[in-house]
């Protein structure tokens, strides 16, 4: 049985009855209990999948409707929602959380035959780029066991990367589906703001982040957005994408397309390593018959500490509701005054959460808003008018996903500021709304290194196209585990 | 010069759902914490769904304050920790930015004095809180969620009061014009909430908070006044602080917490996208308008001739302008009217008689037009009323029932007449002497027939027989 294949074959090689759901599913949780251990992709495994994928070889057999997904097993982030299940945000505070309704990306794809094969490890509250933040223990990368798979979706990246899984759901706040899958070497894609529906995905923030996929392919990004991406009564932000098919045309290319170098990113603090890398893809692009041209974006400076203002501010909000009352871990709630009750009770925040709570009961504090969160806001504006500016004159904006290397775990976790600026690359498309892919693009001495292309809001399709052109360019080694 | 504000909380009761999820915005009939979903608990992952009819409601509301109307208004986050917010966050409007909330400055008129508005802002009420326990030792706090996320409006007032008096006439003229809008049905036990600010000259503002009623409201202002006014004839200073209504005991008592130093964090809600209300949709809302209490008392006088005081305790009260308006014809108009004001009102003037009522907008009509026809006696209609609200039958079932029907029948009415005449002979002599005396013989008449005689008929056969 060959776990490697894409989605698009899976789907292919059970339609055709090569290969049966029920086999493929069991020995994805064969795969997960043999390599597990040692990446720690999963924080808990769906013990009914196996039994799942038969009830859909069955309706193969019958020649009843079956869903798209044809019995895919699919991980999903431990931040989404799905009823019956444990959902810990791979936090203390959610240990035991057990969620009583679905995300809107998890029906959908019910509704489309996929196999949830288990929750996937994350930065606690998706806060981090490493997954060493997770409550229940780092990930590890599966190129080098040693090294940080990237955050905050590593459990995501891993599987995928690992044959855990076909696919994976994540979320982006500020890279966080992007940044593992370049250091995991998959494809990681951040949609539009508002292109696919994010009830059900417990909130960071909320203004910036959403749900994306971790896929082999970026034509298997393609199949996942046109199962997930689109209005939901039940989200407010979501846009009407008229059910636009992104697999079709995907192999349009981009010949005589303009696309941007972003000089900022490119600049200062970058590996050689992936600076060459950036070149070679630029080279590649305009071997497709792209025109590439440097182009400044001067508030890009600006956005890493705009983000974590901002993100922050919005995390104190949101994490607020964990106060332990209406769910959450077994802990006494009599005898104590409200305000001591709250403090002792809002004590299982790891580390890095507390520090944003803090970050964010400050920032947005009257007396301290002007200096802070606003001037960030007035940073987020101005960067989207220079980006929207940009993409009047290029279809796409190019730059490495990281500026680094993946590193040693524990190597940066002391130091948070040097942790933060590895999200330079990856927050300008958070802040401004804008689509924006990781692909796996090379390789150096056996860590990867991943392209990323933004483009213009609801240009998720055009997007693909060019992904998919670099895509092809690309011959990559095989995963050593 | 005293000088009192207030902030009216209004929830919006005649909504099906809640402003954020389609829990009942009627919590009040449901058991403890049956009326909730992941929305309304804020469970992790949830997002809020906006109400659109919710916005509709509290922009006829503001139009009805005449307060400015923006286009494009914003929810915002109030961050705060406490057991019945289940995101520890509340979600309100505000004006920081600019004008967002739904409702800008505005006035109404008492009498002839004006009480400017600051704004109106639509906002989500909270779960409520339920003590149990008999010493502060062994108290426990029971959370009901079923409340949490109910629509309220809240409508903040310059400080234009000046007496206590000035706040009720306001708080009942305001639940008039909320009732009349349809938007809120401001008898409901917590319907309407209000907090108060009071200050007298040379001291402070001090917020009163948790008043459970509006009745209570006027007397906490009243006894706010009369505090402030003692500390400052002892030159003591007044502080500016938050202080509680103590229903028990009818007073204000400081705030042990400093609320006034709460930093509530404000900034946008990013879940709800900026909301349009353009001018196309605030002219549809216009048009779409119940008539103003205003109106209607103006149309009651000119159309109908009802007298001033009749129209305006009429048109003001949406329970008997609703009644009215579906019973009355172009005849009987003054009738209905008539009815309403001095005999329905005093038996129909608690929320709990209303809803016992059997009475429907037929009946009186049928009342009207049988007192008109003199098919029914003024008298006797009180006696059908009461029965009509218990039963509910119809008019002309209750009148067989009661034996209310005048009595026109001539033979029948003859009959009596002649042995009255025969009873008062020296009654009739005086009469025959001087007609104006035939009342007394009619009063005779009607004591036989227990007052349902035909007054006219009465008289006209009582002529006929004594020969005047």
């Amino acid at each position: 049985m060959n776990l490697k294949i894409s989605a698009l074959d899976y789907i292919q090689e059970v339609k055709t009855g090569n290969i049966s759901a029920e086999d493929f599913v069991a020995k994805t949780i064969e795969r997960i209990q043999s390599v597990d251990d040692k990446l720690h992709a999963f924080l808990s495994v769906n013990d009914d999948a196996v039994d799942q994928s038969r009830l859909i070889d069955k309706k193969i057999k019958s020649g009843e409707k079956v869903g798209d997904c044809f019995g895919m097993p699919i991980s999903v982030k431990d931040n989404m929602c799905i009823k019956d299940s444990k959902t810990t945000c791979a936090s203390k505070m959610l240990e035991n959380f057990i969620a009583p309704y679905d995300a809107t990306v998890i029906s959908k794809l019910k509704q489309q035959d996929a196999i949830f094969v288990g929750k996937v490890n994350m930065d606690e509250f998706a806060m981090g780029l490493t997954t060493e933040f997770s409550a229940y223990g780092p990930s590890k990368n599966p190129w080098n066991v040693e090294c940080v798979p990237g955050g905050s979706s590593g459990g995501s990246a891993v599987s995928v990367s690992a044959f855990e899984c076909v696919a994976s759901l994540g979320s982006d706040t500020g890279g966080s589906v992007r940044n593992p899958a370049s250091f995991c070497s998959t494809v990681g894609y951040k949609p539009t703001y508002g292109l696919i529906s994010r009830y059900g995905l417990i909130s960071y923030a909320n203004s910036i982040e959403q749900i994306g996929p971790l896929t082999r392919t970026v034509k298997d990004t393609a199949f996942m957005l046109n199962l997930i991406a689109g209005i939901d009564p039940n989200d407010n932000t979501t846009i009407d994408n008229k059910n636009e098919d992104y697999l079709s045309g995907i192999e349009s290319g981009i010949e005589g397309k303009k696309i941007g170098i972003i000089k900022e990113m490119i600049g200062e603090g970058i590996d050689p390593a992936v600076l060459s890398a950036t070149k070679d893809a630029i080279v590649k692009l305009e071997g497709l018959g792209a025109t590439c041209e440097e182009i400044s974006l001067d508030m890009v400076k600006y956005s890493v500490a705009a983000y974590y203002t901002i993100t922050a501010t919005e995390a104190g909000s949101n994490l607020a509701r964990y106060d332990n009352i209406r769910y959450g871990y077994d802990f006494p709630l009599e005898s104590y005054e409200f305000n001591s009750y709250i403090s002792k009770a809002r004590r299982k925040f790891g580390p890095e959460v507390t520090r944003r709570m803090i970050i964010g009961g400050f920032v947005p504090s009257a007396g301290h808003a002007g200096k802070y969160f606003l001037k960030a806001q007035k940073v987020k504006s101005k960067l989207t008018k220079e980006v929207n500016d940009a993409f009047k004159k290029f279809d796409f904006l190019i730059s490495p996903t990281v500026p680094i290397l993946p590193f040693k775990l524990g190597e940066k976790i002391d130091d948070p500021v040097s942790l933060f600026l590895v999200d330079i690359n990856t927050v300008t498309a958070n802040l401004t709304g804008k689509p924006a892919i990781s692909i796996p693009f090379a390789n150096s001495n056996g860590l990867p290194i991943g392209i990323q292309l933004m483009a213009d809001s609801m240009h998720d399709k055009s997007l693909l196209q060019a992904a998919y052109a670099l895509e092809q360019t690309v011959s990559l080694p095989e995963v050593p585990i | 010069m005293t000088m009192i504000g207030l902030e009216i909380h209004c929830q919006l009761t005649n909504l099906n759902s809640k402003l954020f999820c389609s829990c009942k915005a009627n919590y009040r009939e449901f058991e403890i914490n049956e009326n909730i979903c992941p929305v309304c608990m804020g469970l992790p992952g949830s997002l809020p769904r906006l109400n659109q009819e919710a916005v509709k409601k509290a922009t006829i509301i503001a139009m009805a304050l005449n307060c400015t109307t923006p286009e494009k208004i914003a929810f915002f986050r109030k961050n705060y920790f406490y057991p019945d917010s289940p995101k520890n966050f509340q979600i309100t409007q505000l004006n920081i930015y600019g004008d967002t909330s739904v409702g800008g400055t505005g006035s109404v008129m008492i009498g002839d004095k004006k009480i400017r508005i600051t704004r109106i802002q639509l906002e989500e009420d909270p779960g409520r809180l339920i003590y149990e326990g008999s010493s502060s030792k062994n108290q426990i706090t029971l959370v009901d969620y079923n409340r949490a996320g109910t629509p309220l409006v809240e409508i903040v007032t310059e400080p234009d009061f000046e007496t206590p008096k000035e706040v009720r006439d306001f708080l009942n003229i305001l639940s008039d014009i909320l009732a009349n809008l349809g938007v809120a049905d401001p008898s409901l036990e917590g319907a309407m909430r209000a907090d108060a600010n009071v200050s007298i000259k040379g001291g402070k503002k001090v917020e009163i908070k948790n008043i459970g009623s509006f009745h209570d409201l006027e007397k906490a202002v009243h006894f706010e006044i009369t505090r402030q006014e003692s500390l400052h004839s002892r030159d003591i200073e007044i502080i500016q602080e938050t202080r509680h209504w103590d229903d028990r005991r009818k007073i204000t008592v400081s705030s042990r917490s400093k609320e006034e130093d709460l930093d509530y964090r404000y900034f946008l809600e990013g879940d709800i996208p900026w909301v349009h209300i353009d001018s196309d949709i605030q002219k549809k809302l216009q048009t779409e308008m119940p008539e103003s209490i205003s109106s209607k008392k103006e149309r009651y006088i000119s159309k109908y001739n009802i007298p001033t005081q009749v129209s305006d305790v009429l048109s003001s009260d949406k329970y008997y302008s609703d009644l009215f308006e579906e019973a009355h014809t172009e005849s009987n108009a003054k009738e209905v009217a008539n009815i309403i004001t001095t005999e329905l009102m005093g038996l129909v003037d608690t929320r709990e008689k209303r809803e016992a009522s059997k009475l429907t907008s037929t009946h009186l009509r049928d009342l009207a037009d049988a007192i008109q026809s003199g098919k029914v006696s003024r008298n006797s209609s009180k006696n059908a009323l009461h029965e009509i609200l218990k039963s509910g039958k119809d008019l002309s079932a209750v009148i067989t029932e009661l034996d209310l029907g005048n009595v026109s029948d001539e033979s029948e009415l003859s009959g009596i007449i002649i042995q009255v005449i025969s009873e008062e002979t020296q009654a009739v002599e005086q009469t025959k002497s001087n007609p104006q005396t035939i009342n007394y013989l009619v009063g005779k008449v009607m004591q036989k027939t227990k007052g349902k005689a035909d007054p006219v008929l009465t008289l006209d056969i009582l002529k006929k027989q004594i020969g005047i």
